[in-house]
């Protein structure tokens, strides 16, 4: 059973019957491994497919009139101009430009559908309604679904077998389809860089359906460990690791996400938590950046090592924020911070591992072309 | 063959040479190895000492030189493929052969029986 006072999801009974080794996460009892192991689970969703429980996000509801401007103003994202069916990456900022977290908000017709971090999510609720229900908008977590991950090269093949019309969506596409006799909510997206879909399921036929997709020779159960892994080889940011509070989009070279109508001279330029910084930071750029980062020789490099300019002297100029090994590239793969004049790819640096200074080079994110069905 | 309770296996042979690598369960504890530095041979070392970085998939730990003594070969082999301690960590695995002046410190390591209790196995 799940320690006390960690949560579990729906599939908890599941992941220990198949293995699983399980770990505290964001206050919930998760599985880091099954009896494949790290390596071999990664490895198995760049080729293959793999099933992913991610029911511990939190899945919240948004409806309201003009749900979509009044959501605006906790994000630096263009909502009213996403089309229905289609979902889009954005995050909450706070006044000083930060990031209070990540998100998926994606256009369901006559509602929003937002996926945000386990860790964040009771934060992020009251943020949306301190700020949204005044507006005329209800916020509703949902407390009864599942959310399932099924990613890499053969996940179109696999779901498409129990529901064709998935082959049809493209990359960020979200529909509503019938497995089974029971409607899920399918997004064509993730967090590893390979294609693949999130299904948001009852949680009555969240076991089901997980057993169902096992049941293909093509699918293995993946942990958060090779998750993990599979999200940094992609160059995706990690809530509170890679993106925090301190970090604004620009540092985070996130700018992609912000689209022009909410820039300098857009039709809805600003009026998000931190504007006036984010903005600026826009035009001007920002001191910092986030970059990926190979280290030259075979020894990891992981969060919190601190980077240096020279191989002797001088104080830290920077610190990896997410590190480990790599499974796809074969080599360890690391993602930090470090000064803009330092950012160009191919920059050599120290990162200091172990009292020695071990050299490492800025290099272009992600490390692995990604395999999205755009 | 002798257990230290840092989860290493030593094996001493005819002339009083004692390999060391860890145990099974250890690799299993320890995941995917992905890294693996060794001490240069000739070395002398204190028992204690952290004479091996290894990394797995999930994190970074030390082995501890077991006794006294002078690192007299290592196993290159690992260093290339890591992914060897988890395959055969009680074999081709072995990680440092040290040649060590008192041997009765082994008598103080755990034998077989007692190394499988002390993991509950």
């Amino acid at each position: 059973m799940a320690e006390d006072n960690l949560k579990s999801t729906v599939l908890n009974a599941l992941h220990r019957e198949l293995g699983a080794r399980m770990v505290p996460f964001a206050g919930y009892d998760m599985p880091v491994q099954y009896g494949l192991g790290v390596l071999k689970e990664h490895l198995h969703c760049r080729d293959h497919a793999g099933l992913f429980d991610v029911s511990h996000m939190g899945q919240v509801i948004l409806r309201g009139p003009d749900v979509a401007l009044a959501l605006e103003s906790l994000v630096p994202v263009d909502v009213a101009g996403l089309a229905e069916g289609r979902q889009r990456y954005a995050f909450f900022t706070n006044d000083a430009g930060g990031i209070e977290d990540d998100l998926m908000i994606a256009n369901r017709g006559d509602h929003l559908f937002v996926v945000v971090n386990a860790a964040c999510k009771d934060a992020d609720l009251a943020r949306m309604k301190t700020v949204l229900e005044p507006r005329g908008v209800s916020v509703e977590m949902l407390e009864d679904r599942a959310l399932l991950a099924l990613q890499g090269p053969e996940a179109e093949a696999v779901l498409a077998a129990l529901a064709p019309d998935v082959a049809e969506m493209r990359f960020m596409d979200v529909a509503t389809v019938m497995i089974e006799g029971v409607e899920v909510w399918v997004s064509r997206s993730g967090y590893t860089g390979e294609d693949g879909f999130e299904i948001s399921v009852p949680e009555t036929a969240a076991e089901a359906l997980a057993r169902r997709l096992l049941a293909d020779a093509r699918v293995e159960f993946i942990g958060l460990g090779a998750r993990d892994s599979l999200r940094l080889e992609g160059g995706l940011c990690l809530y509170g690791h890679d993106i925090d509070t301190g970090t604004t989009p620009v540092e985070a070279r996130l700018t992609w996400a912000i689209q022009k109508v909410r820039r300098a001279g857009g039709a809805r330029e600003g009026g998000f938590p931190g504007a006036e910084r984010i903005l600026a930071e826009l035009e001007t750029g920002a001191a910092r950046a986030r970059v990926g980062l190979s280290p030259e020789g075979r020894a990891p490099m992981r969060e919190g090592v601190p980077l240096f300019a020279a191989e002797t002297g001088g104080d830290p100029v920077g610190q990896i924020t997410s590190g480990g090994f790599g499974p796809s590239v074969n080599a360890p793969v690391a993602m930090g911070y470090v000064p803009t004049d330092l950012s160009a790819t191919g920059t050599r640096l120290w990162g200091e591992v172990r009292g020695k200074r071990l050299p490492v080079k800025v290099a272009a994110l992600p490390f692995l072309p990604a395999g999205f069905k755009r | 063959m002798k257990f230290t309770e840092e989860h290493e296996w030593l094996d001493v042979d005819d002339e009083g040479i004692v390999t060391v690598g860890i145990t099974a369960h250890a690799a299993e504890q320890l995941g995917d190895v992905v890294f693996v530095e060794l001490p240069e041979v000739g070395t002398e070392v204190s028992k204690d000492d952290e004479i091996v970085v290894i990394e797995s998939v999930k994190a970074a730990s030390d082995i501890l030189a077991p006794l006294d003594g002078e690192i007299v070969e290592v196993n290159d082999a690992i260093v290339d493929e890591p992914g060897k301690v988890n395959e055969d960590p009680e074999g081709d695995a072995w990680f440092f052969k040290m040649k060590v002046e008192d041997l009765s410190a082994l008598d103080d390591y755990m034998d077989e029986k007692a190394y499988k209790d002390f993991i509950g196995d």
